[in-house]
């Protein structure tokens, strides 16, 4: 399943990917890695609170995916979602303001780690009913192609997911109704603690998408320039309005399901061995092997990194709660007068 | 015999091994039951006791596996169910309505639906707006399902039992912040019948009626109140279909005022149908209106200040009290 790096290089040269641009997908997926990390140091400090769900290990699909969208396409989330809404291009301040439930987040606060929304970068959230957000997808692309517009959806889920009802009514509709929409699925293996091997009789997510005739093909997801060569492919025939696509990206969680997991379903080797192929390291690999990431360029991308990252906890930190008396707000349209 | 201590997790788990070691046609299925042990550990340890045939791990398929469940137990098994929340239970809605609550009438009585289907509820642990419902109501509101809110640690250990003896469809709703409740198991022939309700606290004054996750905090207000000299009765409900109005008439009838606490919205909530219950059948008896503290009417928000102040509190509750006592009959 796994190819290595160097196929990767002709992927780089089909999609014309200079070293700048890799070195960019390197620091996006660094700058996600690290803001979890923290992320799990600020909820054992019970700064942040509620479900805490990890993206870490899985980083390359959501950058991979984002590079081959434009600022009007949309894209729709699970409850793992900081990592696409900071590849998206949401500022971090937002996001963790999100997270500390600060009036300043992306939401207000409302929502938390699960519902991080910011309509002015198209990023419908941050939904946690598994399934729930890709009929919503299936619905603004119709909205698209009604309105005659050219952009993409783009809907991330797990593999879990496609266990759902939602997922069949929602690939079916997708292709009945020839809409513009890429389905990413993000197979980490495990949906909390079921394997796909006891959740699903065809494991191949992608082959249940082209029996309802979609464009459909696996990935390593580990591969950020695997992923983004295919997912802009897609995105291209999508525009040229050949219909919905989905792309299985094969991954890995290298933490439990969320901070409450104490992973009895599956062999520390098991984890161990993800790690060692993981997305950043892989990337990072090449890099040096190529001398075309010196140390001191490395410590000056962590820096930079964790100089954002420190940024967006004062900000967090400064941030002022909602009023109570504004708890009304937001749950109908304000009044027109 | 000395009374076991229990978390009100570890008394739902004795209570499903009991039934499965008493019954083969027992079986538990649902989402991480088996190898994950349960989202809220409740099934920890059970699928290496009983294997994988009778701890089922279900794919995330609610719809799917409720039905499949009906089906079972139209076959002659006894399955639990469990969905991990309430939330997700609006998935299988369709199965639980449709066909759960209507099989049996509609096919004239001839076909028996002996299931119980689990789930936590509620809110409080910051999950925001789509993980901390309270839709026990709306099961309530349909007949020919029964639906059971265990408050203590005592009922969740036999209620669990007494509703897979029932031989129709059972809703058991846990409410997550009991989870963790500990306390020492009374003998099962001190636990009474599944339907109904118990006065957990007697008292004079004023009938405080509520039912699972707000049943501490009911109890913390009278215990508050008591200290200002009102005397207050607390009655757990336990069951929410079918409701023992005796219990509930009886107590109004002594106290004269009535206010029910429950973590649902207020609009269409079950308080309001007590309230209205009691209004129908005690009117005369009433000192004061029926009140309700019931949840705000918010989609949960997720910071602890918001979602507090959409939830009821021991503070609302002993304000209600003393704001409904303070009341004076105007004729
Ligand atoms: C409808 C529904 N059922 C159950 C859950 C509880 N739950 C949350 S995430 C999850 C696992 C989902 O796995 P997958 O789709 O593979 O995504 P992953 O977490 O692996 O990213 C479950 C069971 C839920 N949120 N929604
Ligand atoms: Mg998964």
């Amino acid at each position: 399943m796994q190819t290595d790096i160097s196929k990767k290089h002709t992927d780089i040269n089909k999609i014309h990917m200079d070293i700048a641009h890799i070195k960019f997908l390197f620091k996006q997926m660094l700058r996600i890695r690290r803001f979890e990390e923290k992320c799990a140091e600020l909820y054992t400090q019970e700064k942040i609170r509620g479900f805490l769900h990890l993206y870490i290990g899985e980083e390359a699909v959501a950058v991979g995916i984002m590079q081959a969208l434009k600022p009007e396409d949309a894209v729709f989330g699970t409850y793992r979602e900081h990592g696409h809404a900071l590849a998206r291009g949401l500022s971090m301040d937002k996001v963790m303001s999100e997270m500390f439930g600060k009036v300043t987040g992306s939401s207000r606060g409302r929502g938390g780690s699960m519902h991080i929304f910011d309509v002015e970068k198209q990023f419908y959230g941050g939904n946690a009913i598994v399934a729930g957000a890709l009929p919503l997808a299936v619905g603004l692309a119709l909205a698209n192609k009604m309105q005659n517009k050219k952009n993409v959806v783009v809907c991330f889920f797990g593999e879990g997911a496609v266990a759902e009802g939602e997922f069949h009514e929602s690939l079916n509709l997708a292709k009945l109704w020839h809409l513009p929409i890429l389905f990413v699925c993000e197979n980490n293996g495990y949906a909390m603690g079921t394997a796909l091997a006891i959740s699903e009789s065809e494991q191949h997510i992608f082959r249940k998408a082209q029996s309802y005739g979609l464009a459909a093909h696996a990935v390593d997801g580990m591969n950020v320039v695997e992923v983004e060569s295919a997912a802009s492919q897609y995105c291209n025939s999508i525009r040229n309005g050949d219909g919905p696509c989905l792309l299985e990206c094969k991954t890995y969680r290298f933490r439990g399901h969320s901070m409450f997991d104490t992973q009895l379903y599956r062999k520390a080797d098991e984890v161990d061995e993800w790690k060692s192929k993981g997305p950043i390291k892989k990337l990072k690999r090449w890099l040096e092997a190529n001398d075309k990431l010196s140390a001191d360029e490395l410590i000056e991308i962590e820096d930079e990194v964790a100089a954002e990252i420190n940024q967006a906890i004062v900000f967090a930190e400064g941030s002022p709660l909602e009023e109570i008396s504004d708890l009304y707000l937001g749950v109908y349209a304000e009044e027109e007068s | 015999m000395k009374s076991q201590t229990l978390t009100y997790r570890e008394a739902l788990r004795i209570a499903i091994e009991e039934a499965m070691n008493a019954d083969e046609r027992v079986v538990l299925l649902g989402e991480d039951v088996g190898n994950y042990g349960g989202c809220y550990a409740v099934s920890k340890g059970l699928s290496e006791t009983f294997g994988s045939n009778r701890i089922i791990d279900t794919p995330l398929s609610e719809s799917g596996f409720v039905g499949a469940g009906i089906g079972a137990a139209i076959g002659g098994m006894r399955p639990i169910v469990e969905i991990m929340t309430v939330n997700f239970s609006l998935l299988a809605l369709d199965q639980i309505v449709n066909n759960a609550a209507t099989i049996r009438h509609m096919s004239g009585n001839q076909v028996s639906i002996p299931l119980v289907i689990r789930m936590a509820t509620g809110a409080g642990k910051q999950l925001a707006a789509q993980h901390s419902h309270s839709f026990e109501n709306w099961y309530a509101h349909v007949p020919g399902i029964k639906v059971l809110a265990p408050a203590t640690v005592a009922d969740a250990r036999y209620m669990l039992g007494m509703a897979l003896k029932d031989p129709n469809p059972v809703m058991f709703f846990e409410h997550v912040m009991l989870y963790n409740e500990s306390a020492a198991i009374p003998m099962p022939e001190d636990c009474p019948d599944m339907c109904s309700a118990l006065v957990r606290q007697t008292g004079t004054d004023i009938s405080l009626v509520t039912y699972g996750g707000s049943l501490p905090k009911a109890l913390e207000a009278a215990r508050q109140l008591a200290q200002q000299n009102v005397s207050v009765e607390v009655i757990d409900l336990r069951s929410l279909r079918p409701l023992d109005t005796g219990t509930l008439f009886r107590s109004v009838e002594k106290t004269h005022r009535l206010i029910v606490v429950d973590e649902g919205w207020r609009t269409g909530s079950l308080a309001g149908e007590l309230c209205a219950l009691v209004a129908e059948n005690c009117f005369w008896s009433l000192d004061a209106p029926p009140i309700r503290v019931c949840s705000e009417e918010v989609p949960i928000p997720y910071p602890k200040h918001l979602e507090d102040a959409v939830t009821p509190q021991v503070a609302k509750i002993v304000e209600a009290v003393l704001g409904l006592l303070k009341q004076e009959i105007v004729s």
